[in-house]
């Protein structure tokens, strides 16, 4: 059992750890004439967390300390004091020693009381010298309940009316002030207590009750420890006799089995009773495993990984050219070799996917928080929204999400704020009451498209054109749609008639676009009056993998992706019909055109006689073709590589490879080669004939 | 330090040197910065960009990149365009991107302080003078020092997309 418990002391401690780094940062970096708010949240949610993790282990030096550091941070967030040098001086002091607290109880020594007496006073001195400390004095009792909450749904025996009042009371007093239950990162904190009390917080209660039986009884003591609420422990006279130093392991087992496995919870209050008794004794029997696996997790410049990455490349290339010399070796050592370039390759292969994972994820981690900032303001601003998200699976570069989920947000609260109307006009103009905006991402070519599509009223264009006017953006009316719309992009535009704290400051689109941008994507905006607009993000693929057709032409390979390929297959000479000088094939009662790839990119000694030739059926959104190549060379993953590095983009070309044998070979952009075809689309001359 | 060997008033007593790299270009030797110089190796087969122009001889796979190779000879008239296992390759580190240039033979480092370099001549070089540095004599040797930077990044080269380099500035 106390290796459970150990488990959850070392997240706790570890998250500490990066609480305490981070709140140090950010109160390195505070502006004394203008704290950031948002910044002043950040440290108060990371006190706050340590607060709540150490109140639920029994750490109470941790606690006293950063209960009172709470309080002035929240003071100073809802601006009741200003913050000095001397403050900030004094958190960092803190800051200082909680760290040294931490250690000492990470590593069982002994703790300092009287230094740790010496901060609060010095905190408190801090709170009673600002001017307003009447109104410190009403936050804090404040605070106190929703601790003495917070600990008490641990204790109480229905967990579910403790938590109907958690909810209520903290949620609707500070619902964002309470990291704690808000913010994702705040609620993995309490290693323990937070897995149990998220779900709370978000759902209604009604499965925790059960889940809190068990909570029940063990932080019976709990409670017994930090307020006295005895009265609880009568329906656990089992549970009497734990001390109440017992708290901190008692707690840990008790979510043990209520996040795990039931049966263990009869053993969990058998346990708890006997480790109950002493409090020292828990602890040291964790302490050895606690360092043996101090960081489960590590930060890692994605530079790094990037690097990686290229270099398993060249080792997969290396490793080829063994392969091609191995052959020539002959004889007994053949089959050696043979064997340990087999295991060369397969360790080389996973090497290559365990790399490529780091650096991947599914566009879902930017998604899934959608559903709440939708839900959230869609109650603020009265509307009724439906979010649709597709295309969760579509794998992105993990740099490329983490910027993109704030332009994201933005984007979608500016449909859903400026986009979709009210129930009543909605209605009024037979539209259904509920808007609907739909998330979606793919991946189209060399790019990965988000669109945020919405079917409210779309942009309006003479708002819009009026407002550019004025802002000396442009000088006529006369525009065409395609140049108003991305004026809304430029600094300061904003048409909104009230400034809403949700938009309408101007402040916002041109960092979307500027955000885009700066990974190398592109916005586009289509809009139509009543009917709604799509924002699209065209990005580039950095490091997506592609699955590709290997096709040769001349002597170069290019890769032409899967998902564009319709079938390959080697024409008769009668299904091949000429207008002009462009050639068109002749499949299933369809004319298609054909695109010569040697003639596309200048290739010479490359077949030119449809007939000997491979034709690849390829389709975009627009267009269905074939391209003539020399040869199929077989079916690979292949790793799009940008061609703009080092040097420019290539029309018809999305990116490129590096094949088995270290060449590089081109992929075909299909979508942008489409545009090469000047002959009449496959309907039209159908039609025609 | 491309600007300071520009301007001889700079020139004190304890000159400060730079180093050049010298390479061979048909009949003539050049020199290039050598903290432009990445690596030096064989010339390699390449995959030819369709569309570009003929010296752009193509791509290769520099561990991982995707670098262009130019061939100064092409694009400049100077010598023969023969490709065999004395050629070599400069790969080039230029504003955080990799070029490769092809020439003839990489000779020697020179050190060459700024009152050593004369100005360039209007004609008679085929590069434009704007593109070099200006000319030196090295063991009796003229050798021209070409601005590197500025050719690799020049419009007239086209490397890169004008807009994209104009982000970058």
């Amino acid at each position: 059992m106390s290796v459970d418990m150990s488990q959850f002391f070392e997240v706790f401690f570890e998250e500490s750890h990066e609480h305490l780094d981070e709140m140090e940062r950010l109160l390195m970096n505070l502006s004394l004439d203008e704290p950031d708010i948002e910044d002043l949240n950040s440290i108060f949610r990371a006190a706050h967390s340590i607060k709540g993790g150490s109140g639920v282990f029994g750490f109470d030096a941790l606690t006293g300390l950063t209960h009172v550091m709470e309080n002035i941070l929240d003071l100073a967030r809802n601006q009741e004091i200003t913050i000095t040098k001397e403050i900030v001086d004094q958190l960092l002091i803190t800051v200082d020693k909680l760290k040294v607290i931490l250690e000492c109880y990470q590593n069982e020594e002994d703790i300092d009381w009287s230094a740790i007496e010496k901060g609060t006073s010095a905190l408190e001195a801090l709170l009673k010298d600002s001017p307003i400390d009447s109104e410190s004095g009403d936050t804090t009792p404040e605070e106190d309940e929703g601790f003495g909450l917070f600990e008490s749904p641990v204790v109480a025996e229905n967990g579910d009316e403790t938590f109907g009042f958690f909810d209520t009371q903290e949620i609707e007093k500070k619902e964002t002030a309470y990291g704690f239950f808000e913010d994702e990162d705040g609620t993995q904190n309490n290693a323990a207590p937070g897995n149990e009390q998220t779900p709370t917080d978000k759902d209604t209660s009604n499965d925790h009750g059960e889940a809190f039986g068990f909570f029940d009884e063990e932080s019976s003591n709990d409670q017994v420890n930090s307020e006295s609420k005895a009265p609880d422990e009568d329906g656990f006279g089992f549970f009497d006799a734990p001390t109440s130093d017992d708290s901190t392991p008692k707690n840990t087992e008790s979510i043990k089995p209520a996040t795990a496995t039931p049966q263990s919870a009869a053993s969990a209050p058998k346990q708890t009773t006997k480790t109950a008794v002493k409090k020292p004794k828990p602890k040291a029997s964790k302490k050895p495993r606690t360092e043996s696996k101090e960081s489960s997790s590590i930060r890692v410049d994605t530079g790094k990984i990037d690097s990686i990455v290229n270099l398993v490349g060249e080792l997969v290339i290396t490793q080829s050219m063994i392969q091609i010399l191995g052959k020539e070796v002959h004889g007994e050592t053949e089959e050696k070799l043979d064997g340990a370039i087999g295991e060369l390759s397969r360790n080389i292969r996973e090497i290559q996917e365990a790399v490529m994972s780091m650096r991947m994820l599914p566009m879902s981690f930017a998604f899934n928080r959608f559903p709440r900032v939708v839900r959230d303001l869609a109650d603020k601003l009265g509307k009724d929204i439906n979010l649709v998200i597709e295309g969760g699976n579509t794998e992105i570069d993990k740099g490329l999400i983490e910027k993109l989920v704030d332009p994201l947000t933005h984007l979608i609260r500016n449909s859903i704020d400026h986009g979709i109307e009210m129930p009543d006009t909605r209605s009024a103009m037979g539209k259904s009451p509920q808007g609907t905006v739909i998330l979606n991402a793919e991946q189209r070519g060399g790019s990965i498209i988000i669109t945020i599509t919405d079917d409210g009223a779309g942009l309006n264009r003479e708002k819009i054109l009026s407002k550019a006017i004025a802002n000396g953006l442009v000088q006529s009316n006369d525009i065409p749609d395609n140049e108003v719309w991305p004026l809304i992009f430029e600094p300061g535009f904003s048409t909104a008639e009230a400034v809403t704290d949700v938009s309408g400051r101007g402040v916002g689109m041109d960092v979307v676009r500027r955000n885009i941008e700066s990974i190398g994507g592109i916005v586009e905006i289509e809009s139509h009056a009543g009917e709604g607009s799509v924002f699209s993000i065209r990005l580039p693929l950095t490091l997506a993998i592609v699955d590709g057709m290997c096709v040769s032409v001349g002597e170069q390979t290019f890769v032409i992706p899967l998902t564009n390929i319709v079938e390959s297959m080697q024409p008769q000479a009668g299904q091949i019909k000429t207008i002009g000088n462009d050639h068109l094939l002749w499949v299933r009662d369809e004319y298609w055109p054909i695109i010569e790839l040697h003639k596309m990119m200048s290739i010479g000694k490359a077949k030119t006689k449809p007939t000997d030739a491979i034709i690849v059926l390829v389709e975009t959104s627009r267009k269905r073709f074939g391209i003539l190549v020399d040869d199929l060379e077989g079916q690979q993953q292949v790793v799009i590589k940008s061609l703009e590095r080092h040097y420019k983009r290539v029309p018809g070309v999305a990116g490129a490879t590096i094949m088995g044998d270290g060449c590089v070979a081109m992929i075909l952009d299909v979508e942008s080669l489409s545009n090469e075809i000047n002959i009449p689309t496959i309907q039209e001359v159908s039609g025609g004939n | 330090m491309a600007t300071s060997t520009k301007k001889p008033e700079q020139h004190t007593e304890n000159e400060h040197k730079n180093e050049f790299l010298t390479f061979v270009l048909g009949e003539e030797n050049y020199a290039l910065d050598i903290m432009t110089v990445k690596e030096i190796r064989g010339y390699e087969q390449v995959t030819k960009i369709a569309n570009a122009p003929d010296y752009i001889k193509g791509v290769l796979n520099l561990r991982g990149d995707i670098v262009p190779i130019i061939d100064l000879r092409i694009k400049f008239g100077v010598g023969q365009a023969t490709y065999n296992e004395f050629t070599i390759v400069i790969m080039l580190m230029i504003d955080e991107r990799i070029v490769g240039i092809v020439v003839d033979e990489v000779s020697d480092v020179i050190k060459v302080g700024t009152s050593q370099i004369k100005p360039p001549p209007e004609f008679g070089v085929a590069f434009d003078s704007a593109y070099l540095h200006g000319l030196t004599t090295i063991s009796e040797q003229m050798i021209i020092l070409v601005n590197i930077q500025k050719l690799i990044s020049s419009d007239e080269l086209g490397l890169y997309d004008p807009a994209v380099t104009a982000e970058q500035d």
